[in-house]
C-alpha cells in the first residue's frame, strides 16, 4: 500500500507502523473519568467493512502519527491527516 | 547425438553449439533453445512422470504453463526441482534429470499407480487415511510423503545470492508481446517512464512464435526493432526473464528478474535472480493468452502437445515434435499450426475439426465433425483413434498430435485483488472483469483482443487511455483474423480415463466424482480434486474442468465462474523472498562501544534484539560459562566490575511541559525531581500492565533522560511520540533518541567510585554526587555523563562518553584502575546481580504483569494521571490474593531450579487446579552458594518464609523450596548508598 | 590526565574508504550534527535564530547546504544541523547558545555513522538498497528511508553523490549492504 503523507507525499506502508482505530485518540480524562469509560476506550471498536479511521506511525520517516482514512474492503485510502491536527480538532490540548 | 528433429529456420544461433545433459545423456542444442525445444530437437519427448499415477510425460506446453515437463535442474546446492523445461534457457554444461520416477524414466515401479487408478481417484486419500488416528503418524503420511510430490529438494544450501530492489515508473508494461511493445512505445515515445517486462528471455511474445506479417516485415523482426527502438529512449527500461508475479495496492507490482539462471553460475558477486518491487503510475496488462486443450481418452502422452505450442517450436526453435503430425482442435487457430507445419515440410496426416461444416484447407486432410477418441504408445505418441462425423472410427499412426481447444486469456493480474473475469462466448474464454487493481488497463490477448491487429491496437489505445496522449505512433499493418471456435470441453466416448490437469492427474471422472459428491462449487471442486494446484496453477486445465462441472450441472460457464486468483502468477523462489536476508546477513548487528575490546579478549556474545552483547569474558584457564560468571560476580561485588550498557534506550525530552509530560507517561511522578537527580521510573500500558521500566534522570530545568530497556526502545520511543501528537498535541515537549550517541558504562562495586575517581575531572565523592546524582561532566576536558545508580545493588555509576571514545574510556578504566582488579562482566554476571537484587527484568516484564504483581503498587500514583493508572485499579488486577514476586531457594542448596517451573504446595497433585504461580528468572548465586530464582506466586507477599515444592514435570524436577523476599542481596541497600 | 582517543564507527583510527568499480564510499568522521527542534509556538524566534546564527531551515524532505552550517529537515519543526566537526564538536552547546528556549538541542554527532556515496550515477546501486526514486527526485531531497532493515538518512547531493547516514553501531552492516549492492552490479 501507499499513503499519502500529507507533508511528505505517497510512501510505503512498509515504513509505518499500523496501531488501530482512531477513536484511540479520544482517551478519557484518568481524573474524572472511571474504569467503565477507560475500558470502552480501550477495548470497545467497531469494525467496519468499509470505510475506518485507523493511526498509522511513519517510523521510517519522520515520526508523524497519522490518521488514515480507509476501506478495509477495498484498501482505498481517502484521506491522510496528521494525527496531532485531528486531535487538536476533536478538542485535545495538554 | 545429432539433433535429429532439428528443422531450418528458428530464432536459435546455429553458430554456436551448446552441450548438456538429461539423465546423464548427453545431447547438443544452441543458444536461443529452451531445455524442452533441445531435448525435443534431439528426438527426446519423454520428459517427467505424472505426479499420482506416475504416466509417462512429455511438454504439453511451449511456456510458462507447462504441467508436465518438469524437470531439476543442476545439481548439488543448485539442484532446482520442478523447473519447467520449456521456459529453461539452454546453457553449455546444463544437467536436468527427470523427477517422481524410480528406477528409471523408462522404467518407473511406481507406474503400477497407473493400474491401481481406481484407488487413486479424487478424494482417496481423504476417505481412505481417515482412522484409527494414530495410523496418521506412523503409516499414512510417511507412505504419502513417499509416494507423492515430484522434485526432490536439496540437502545443501543455495550457493547463490538474491537481491531485492526497487522501481518506479509512470508505466509498467506486462509482456512484451505486440500489444506490450506497442503500449510501451506509446507511451515511451511521449516521454513517460516505461518499464516493459517480460517472462521470456527474447521479448515479441507470441510474434517470435508466428509467421505473420507486422507491416513490411516478420512479425518476430517488427519486434526486434522495435524493442531497439525502445532501448534507445533513455525513459524506458527493457526487462526481459523478468516475469511479473503480483498486483499488490495502490499500483504496487512484484517482478522476479532471473539474472543469472541462463548461466552454469552466477558471476561472481552476482545474484541469482532480483525481486522487485515495482511503484507504478499506470499498468498495462500485455500478458497474452494460454492454450488450452480438449479432455479425451489418454489424451496425455508424450508427443501430445497444444496446437500453438507445436508451431511454436517449428517456427521459433526450429523443431519438430515428430513426423507425422495431427492436429485435433475446435477452432481456426488449429488450422494456423497445419498450415504452418506443413509449410515447413512436415508430414501434417490430419486435421480433425470437432466443427461441422465449413471450409476445408487445401492440400490437407481435413476431417470435419470429426474426435479424436483414443490414443496409444506406451512411452510416446504412436496412434490416434478418430471418429468421424459418420460414427466410423480410424486408427491414424502417427508421432505427434496437437490440440487446440481455444485460448485463454491470462487474466491472472488482474483478478489479484478478487477482480472475477467473465465469460465472453464469442472467444469461449474468460476475460478481465470489472473492479480491476486501480490504474491497470489489459491490451492484447489477455483483453480476449486475440487479432495481432487487435493487439497493436489496444496496447497502443491503453498507453492513450492511461496519459490522454494526442502525438501517437502508427499501426503498422497487421492480420485480424476473427475467431473462430464451437467450445468442445471434452469428448464423450468411453470409460477411459481423460486429462483435464495434467500436473495433478486429474481427470473428467474426478470432476464427475465431484459433482457426484457434492462439491460442485469450483473453490471446492479445486479442495476436492486438486484441480489447478500445485506449479501450474491450472493454467490449462482450469477452464476445461470448471467447463465439465458446468455441463454436469446444468449452470452454464458464467454461473460456475472461476477460482480466486492470487499471486505469484508463476512460481518465485524462496531464495528471492529471502533475498540477502539469510544465515549471518538475517538481519543486520548491532555492535556496542566496547565490542572491539571483548573480541580481542575473546568473549562470547549474545544476541539482544540486534545487538551483540557480550554475554561474559573468559579468562584463560576458564573452561565452563559459570566460571567465568561466577568470577565477573564475585569481583564486582568485591571490587569493581565493569558492563557495557550502552545498549539501554535513551530518549532525550526536552520543552517547558517536560516533566508534566513525564508525569503522565510514567505511574510516578517526575516533575518534582530535582535538577541533577534521577529516579526510576514505571511505565504502564493503558490497559494497566507494565510496559517499561528503566532511571530517567533531570539533566535541565526543561530536560530529561529516559533510560528504557534494551528490548523496548524501539516501543517506547514510538508509544511516546503518539502520546505527545495523538493525546496531548499542545505539550510543549521534543524527543529524539540518543541511544547510539553514548557510550554508557556501568562501574559497579566497593571500588567504582575510587576507580572513576582517577578518570572524570569533577569531585565525585558522596556528598558532591550521592546516590541517584546526575549530571554532566568532563572526562580529561572531553563531554560526559555521569549517573550514580546501581541495577548491580553495588555502589554505581554509569558513565557516558561520545560513542567514538566508548571504546578508550573502557580501556582508560581498566588501565588506571589496575590496582582495583576490575574486570569486566558481561549480561550472565549483570543477570545474576539484577536477582540477587530481585530487580524486574525480561522474565518479569512480561507483558502480562501488573505493578502490583511486581511488589510496586505503590509506585502507580492515583493523585496525577497517566497512561494505564485508571485500568491497572480494575478488578481482577488488584486481586489480594493475586501473583507477587517473590524470591525462591531451594532446601536443599544442591538442588538446582528451572525458570519456567511451577509453584506447588506440598503433597498435593502436579495438576493446574494447583498451580500456584512459576517461576519467572533463575541463577546460580556465587553468593549465596546455590541456586535462586524469582517468580511470581499466588499471594506471595504473605507466604514469604513458607515452603513449598517447585516442579516442572518435563525436567523432572520436584523439590522443596523456601519461599523469601526477591531483595535477597543486601536488602538494607547498604552498599550502593555506599 | 585522561586523554582517550577516539574510534570510528568500523572500530578503526582513520575513516575508511572503498571503491568498487565506479563507485566510492568514504566513511565521514569529520561532521558533527545536532537536532534542532522548535519549542512549542516558538518557531518565529526560531527563525530568527536560525538567519542570526546562519543555520538554513529546509522545507519537508530537503537539505541545505551552507557554511559553516548545512541542515536537513527530519520531522515537522525539526532538522538535522551539520557543521564540520573540527571546529564544531561542541555542535550542541553551540547552537543552544544560538538558539536559546527557541529551540529543543540534543547531540547527535555520535549516533549515526556517515558514508558518502560517489559515482557517476547513483541510481542502480540505491534502487537495491531503497525505495527512494533517486533519478526522480531533485538534487538537495533528503529523506529517512531503509536500507537492509536499517533506518537512514538518504540525501541526494546530485545524481553521483549522496549522503547515508545509518545507525553507528549497525556501521559494518550499513556497509556491507553498499558494497554487496555494489559487487552485485560491478
Amino acid at each position: 500500500m501507499l499513503i499519502h503523507h500529507p507533508i511528505l507525499g505517497p510512501r510505503d506502508a512498509q515504513e509505518f507502523v499500523y496501531l488501530g482505530d482512531a477513536s484511540l485518540i479520544d482517551r478519557p480524562d484518568g481524573m474524572t473519568a472511571g474504569v467503565d469509560a477507560f475500558h470502552d476506550y480501550l477495548y470497545n471498536r467497531t469494525n467496519p467493512a468499509g470505510e475506518h479511521q485507523e493511526l498509522w506511525y511513519h517510523e521510517q520517516g519522520d515520526r508523524s502519527w497519522l490518521v488514515v482514512t480507509r476501506n478495509t474492503v477495498t484498501h482505498e485510502i481517502t484521506k491522510v491527516e496528521l494525527a496531532r491536527d485531528v486531535a487538536r480538532a476533536r478538542g485535545r490540548t495538554k | 547425438m545429432t539433433q535429429s528433429h532439428r528443422i531450418e529456420g528458428g530464432q536459435i544461433d546455429r553458430s554456436k553449439t551448446l552441450r548438456f545433459t538429461f539423465d546423464g545423456i548427453p545431447y547438443q542444442g544452441h543458444p536461443g533453445d529452451t531445455l524442452a525445444s533441445a531435448l525435443l530437437a534431439n528426438g527426446v519427448r519423454l520428459m517427467g512422470r505424472s505426479f499420482k499415477y506416475h504416466r509417462p510425460r512429455g511438454p504439453l506446453s511451449a511456456g510458462s504453463e507447462e504441467p508436465n515437463a518438469l524437470v531439476e535442474l543442476r545439481s548439488g546446492g543448485r539442484q532446482e526441482p520442478n523447473t519447467r523445461a520449456t521456459v529453461a534457457e539452454l546453457y553449455e554444461g546444463l544437467t536436468a534429470s527427470s523427477q517422481n520416477r524410480w528406477p528409471s524414466l523408462r522404467f518407473d515401479a511406481m507406474g503400477i499407480n497407473d493400474k491401481l487408478s481406481t484407488f487413486f481417484a479424487a478424494g482417496f486419500y481423504y476417505k481412505t487415511f481417515m482412522w484409527p488416528k494414530s495410523f496418521w503418524e506412523k503409516l499414512y503420511e510417511p507412505i504419502i510423503r513417499r509416494a507423492a510430490g515430484l522434485g526432490s529438494v536439496t540437502r545443501e544450501e543455495d550457493p547463490d545470492a538474491y537481491d531485492k530492489g526497487f522501481l518506479h515508473c509512470d508505466l509498467l508494461v506486462i509482456g512484451a508481446g505486440p500489444a506490450g511493445l506497442m503500449a510501451a512505445l506509446t507511451a515511451g515515445q511521449a516521454g513517460k517512464r516505461v518499464i516493459l517486462a517480460d517472462e521470456d528471455f527474447r521479448m515479441g511474445g507470441r510474434l517470435n512464435a508466428e509467421t505473420f506479417a507486422v507491416g513490411d516485415s516478420q512479425g518476430a523482426d517488427w519486434a526486434t526493432a522495435t524493442v531497439a527502438e525502445l532501448a534507445s529512449l533513455p525513459n524506458v527500461r527493457l526487462m526481459t526473464r523478468t516475469t511479473v508475479v503480483g498486483a499488490f495496492d495502490h499500483g504496487i507490482y512484484s517482478a522476479v528478474e532471473r539474472v543469472s539462471d541462463h548461466l552454469p553460475t552466477p558471476a561472481k558477486g552476482k545474484p541469482r535472480q532480483v525481486l522487485w518491487r515495482i511503484y507504478t503510475g499506470k499498468a498495462i496488462l500485455a500478458g497474452g493468452a494460454t492454450e488450452r486443450p480438449i479432455a479425451f481418452e489418454n489424451n496425455d502422452r508424450p508427443g501430445i502437445m497444444l496446437s500453438g505450442a507445436l508451431r511454436a517450436y517449428a517456427n521459433r526453435w526450429g523443431v519438430k515434435a515428430g513426423e507425422r503430425v495431427a492436429v485435433f482442435t475446435n477452432n481456426d487457430d488449429g488450422l494456423r499450426t497445419a498450415i504452418d507445419l506443413q509449410a515447413k515440410g512436415i508430414d501434417v496426416v490430419a486435421v480433425i475439426d470437432s466443427r461441422d461444416g465449413g471450409d476445408l484447407l487445401p492440400g490437407i486432410r481435413h476431417l470435419r465433425g470429426a474426435d479424436v477418441i483414443d490414443t496409444s504408445g506406451k512411452l510416446g505418441l504412436t496412434s490416434i483413434t478418430v471418429r468421424q462425423g459418420n460414427g466410423r472410427s480410424e486408427t491414424i499412426a502417427l508421432n505427434a498430435l496437437g490440440i487446440s481447444g481455444g485460448w485463454n486469456p491470462n487474466v491472472n493480474i488482474h483478478s489479484h485483488h478478487r477482480s472475477r473475469p467473465v465469460y465472453d462466448p464469442t472467444i469461449a474464454a474468460f476475460v478481465p472483469g470489472q473492479d480491476g487493481p486501480p490504474g491497470l488497463l489489459v491490451a492484447g490477448a489477455a483483453a480476449g483482443q486475440m487479432s495481432t491487429h487487435a493487439a497493436l491496437k489496444t496496447g497502443r489505445d491503453a498507453a492513450i487511455a492511461a496519459f490522454d496522449l494526442t502525438t501517437v505512433p502508427d499501426l503498422p499493418q497487421a492480420e485480424d483474423a476473427p475467431v473462430k471456435i464451437t467450445p468442445l470441453w471434452h469428448v464423450a466416448h468411453g470409460k477411459g480415463r481423460a486429462w483435464i490437469d495434467q500436473q495433478n492427474d486429474v481427470t473428467v471422472k474426478d470432476v464427475q466424482l465431484a459433482k457426484q459428491e457434492n462439491f460442485t462449487s469450483v473453490e471446492h471442486l479445486k479442495r476436492y480434486t486438486t484441480l489447478g494446484m500445485a506449479t501450474d496453477q491450472g493454467k490449462t486445465g482450469n477452464v476445461i474442468g470448471l467447463a465439465v462441472m458446468a455441463e454436469l450441472t446444468g449452470r452454464s460457464i458464467p454461473e460456475t465462474g472461476t477460482t480466486i486468483y492470487r499471486p505469484p502468477y508463476t512460481p518465485v523462489a524462496l531464495g528471492a523472498l529471502a533475498g540477502r536476508s539469510r544465515g549471518r546477513e538475517f538481519k543486520p548487528f548491532r555492535l556496542t562501544p566496547s565490542h572491539h575490546w571483548a573480541r580481542e579478549q575473546g568473549a562470547t556474545f549474545v544476541e539482544v534484539g540486534n545487538w551483540l552483547r557480550t554475554q561474559w569474558v573468559p579468562k584463560p584457564g576458564e573452561t565452563e560459562w559459570r566460571q567465568s560468571v561466577d568470577r565477573e560476580v564475585l569481583a564486582t561485588r568485591k571490587s569493581v566490575g565493569i558492563c557495557d550498557v550502552t545498549t539501554l534506550g535513551k530518549i532525550d525530552i526536552q520543552g517547558t511541559d517536560a516533566g508534566a509530560f513525564l508525569d503522565r507517561v510514567y505511574a510516578n511522578t517526575f516533575s518534582t525531581l530535582a535538577v541533577g537527580k534521577c529516579r526510576y521510573g514505571l511505565m504502564l500500558r493503558e490497559d494497566g500492565i507494565v510496559f517499561d521500566d528503566g532511571t530517567t534522570a533531570r539533566m535541565g530545568q526543561n530536560e530529561y533522560v529516559m533510560t528504557t530497556t534494551t528490548a523496548n526502545a524501539v516501543t517506547v520511543f514510538r508509544h511516546l511520540e503518539f502520546c505527545r501528537q495523538c493525546l496531548w498535541p499542545e505539550m510543549d515537549v521534543q524527543l529524539i533518541s540518543t541511544t547510539e550517541a553514548w557510550a554508557q558504562f556501568s562501574v559497579a562495586g566497593p571500588n567504582a567510585r575510587k576507580l572513576l575517581e582517577k578518570i572524570v575531572d569533577q569531585d565525585i565523592s558522596d556528598a558532591a554526587f550521592p546516590y541517584m546524582a546526575a549530571g554532566n561532566i568532563t572526562v580529561g576536558g572531553l563531554r560526559a555523563r555521569l549517573f550514580r545508580i546501581s541495577f548491580s545493588g553495588e555502589l554505581a555509576y554509569e558513565i557516558a562518553v561520545p560513542t567514538r571514545y566508548g571504546d578508550a574510556l573502557l580501556r582508560e578504566m581498566l588501565a588506571k584502575g589496575a590496582e582495583y582488579d576490575p574486570i569486566v562482566y558481561g549480561t550472565e554476571a549483570l543477570g545474576v546481580m539484577r536477582i540477587e537484587k530481585g530487580h524486574v527484568a525480561g522474565g518479569e516484564l512480561n507483558g502480562t504483569s501488573t505493578a502490583l504483581n511486581m511488589g510496586l503498587g505503590k509506585m502507580v500514583s492515583k493523585k496525577k494521571d497517566s497512561i494505564g493508572m485508571v485500568l491497572s485499579q480494575r478488578e481482577g488486577l488488584t486481586d489480594e490474593d493475586g501473583y507477587r514476586l517473590v524470591g525462591v531457594r531451594p532446601v536443599d542448596p544442591k538442588a538446582s531450579l528451572t525458570a519456567g517451573s511451577h509453584f506447588l504446595e506440598k503433597g498435593v497433585a502436579p495438576m493446574a487446579a494447583n498451580d500456584g504461580g512459576w517461576l519467572t528468572s533463575k541463577v546460580s548465586s556465587p553468593h549465596l552458594g546455590c541456586d535462586i530464582a524469582l517468580g511470581y506466586l499466588k499471594a506471595g507477599d504473605r507466604k514469604i518464609g513458607q515452603r513449598m515444592r517447585i516442579v516442572n514435570l518435563l525436567a523432572g524436577l520436584d523439590t522443596e523450596v523456601e519461599i523469601i523476599s526477591p531483595h535477597m542481596f543486601d536488602p538494607e541497600g547498604e552498599r550502593l548508598r555506599g | 590526565m585522561v586523554s582517550l582517543q577516539s574510534l570510528t564507527a568500523l572500530g578503526k583510527r582513520e575513516a575508511t574508504i572503498v571503491t568498487h568499480g565506479p563507485m566510492t564510499i568514504t566513511e565521514r568522521t569529520d561532521v558533527a550534527l545536532a537536532s534542532l527542534a522548535a519549542r512549542k509556538g516558538r518557531m518565529a524566534d526560531l527563525d530568527k535564530a536560525a538567519k542570526a546564527a546562519g543555520v538554513p531551515l529546509p522545507g519537508p524532505a530537503t537539505h541545505r547546504t551552507g557554511t559553516p552550517y548545512s541542515a536537513f529537515w527530519t520531522a515537522p519543526e525539526i532538522w538535522f544541523v551539520e557543521a564540520p566537526y573540527a571546529t564544531h564538536e561542541l555542535i550542541a552547546d553551540l547552537l543552544k547558545t544560538a538558539f536559546g528556549e527557541s529551540a529543543s538541542i540534543t547531540e547527535q554527532t555520535d549516533a549515526w555513522v556517515a558514508f558518502d556515496l560517489a559515482a557517476a550515477d547513483l541510481t542502480p546501486v540505491l534502487e537495491r538498497l531503497c525505495n527512494v526514486d533517486f533519478s526522480f527526485v531533485p538534487a538537495g531531497y533528503a529523506t529517512r528511508t531503509v536500507m537492509e532493515h536499517l533506518g537512514v538518512y538518504l540525501i541526494k547531493h546530485d545524481l553521483g553523490a549522496a549522503r547515508i547516514y545509518g545507525p553507528r553501531s549497525s556501521a559494518e552492516s550499513l556497509l556491507h549492504a553498499i558494497k554487496t549492492a555494489a559487487h552485485s552490479l560491478w
